[in-house]
């Protein structure tokens, strides 16, 4: 079902460069309005949050809604000062957090 | 037992049509969209421009629409792009997805895939930290949709 989170971003920069970010996780993203053969309708379970922080600062973070297609993909941008550690975190209906951090180094 | 089997198959031609039509009674109408972008605007007026959406004219499957969004604005400390909504007119429920940026983004740029149900415009529209909106739209075509059984 869910897992499986993967990120791609320069293991470098120069100072204040600005890099792209790509993330992807595997998911269904059920949306809670299909029905199985047997007419009940498949409980919602998405992704309903994703948060990307560097050093502990946010950097960027989405709401998701269950129109975002299956295996949710992300791509955005972050301006490095430093070098330092991305925290990827993916935010499940069912409570659970998966989290995938990156090392970049800044020169 | 012929007769018997192609009454079976038109009771599950007839359930499959059930399933497929349950989401589209459901679905959203722009004034629906308009009332979800009036809350995140807070009922303020949205500015036409700044903003250009990245869309397929013609989506074969609405599963999986590719989506890019270009806020132009500096992203700086004082002058940034706080959040960009997006908003689809005819899917089962509007709210597609908010994203939130920080100057430490650095450029408003945003890509994700969509689900789509039919044929629609997608809504985008942006607050920046000095609390002015823009907004753009765009249609696409979808041929067969992505929300339902």
């Amino acid at each position: 079902m869910a897992e499986r989170p993967r990120v791609r971003l320069p293991k470098e920069a120069r100072k204040g460069e600005v890099i792209v970010i790509k993330t992807l996780i595997q998911h269904d993203m059920e949306t809670g309005l299909r029905k199985d053969p047997a007419g009940n309708t498949i409980p919602r379970r998405i992704i309903n949050k994703f948060t990307c922080d560097f050093n502990g600062k946010p950097v960027f973070s989405a709401d998701l809604e269950p129109a975002v297609a299956a295996n949710p993909y992300l791509q955005f941008n972050a301006r490095v000062d430093e070098s330092g550690t991305f925290r990827f975190s993916w935010f499940d209906d069912d409570g659970s957090v998966i989290t995938a951090d990156e090392k970049i180094v800044v020169t | 037992m012929r007769k018997r089997s192609r009454r079976e198959m038109l009771a599950l031609g007839g359930a499959a049509l059930a399933v497929a039509g349950g989401p589209w009674r459901a679905a959203a109408t722009p004034a629906e969209a308009a009332a979800e972008i009036a809350k995140f605007t807070g009922g303020k007026p949205a500015e036409r421009g700044k903003i250009s959406i990245d869309l397929p004219e013609i989506a074969e499957n609405g599963n999986t629409v590719p989506l890019s969004i270009v806020v132009e604005s500096p992203m700086s400390a004082d002058d940034h792009v706080s959040d960009i909504m997006v908003v689809a007119e005819a899917n089962p429920r509007p709210g597609l997805a908010v994203f939130h940026l920080t100057p430490q983004s650095g450029r408003a740029e945003v890509a994700t895939r969509i689900r789509m149900a039919a044929t629609q415009n997608i809504v985008v529209v942006a607050k920046t930290s000095k609390g002015q909106f823009f907004t753009e739209q765009k249609q696409v075509k979808v041929t067969i949709g992505g929300c339902g059984g």
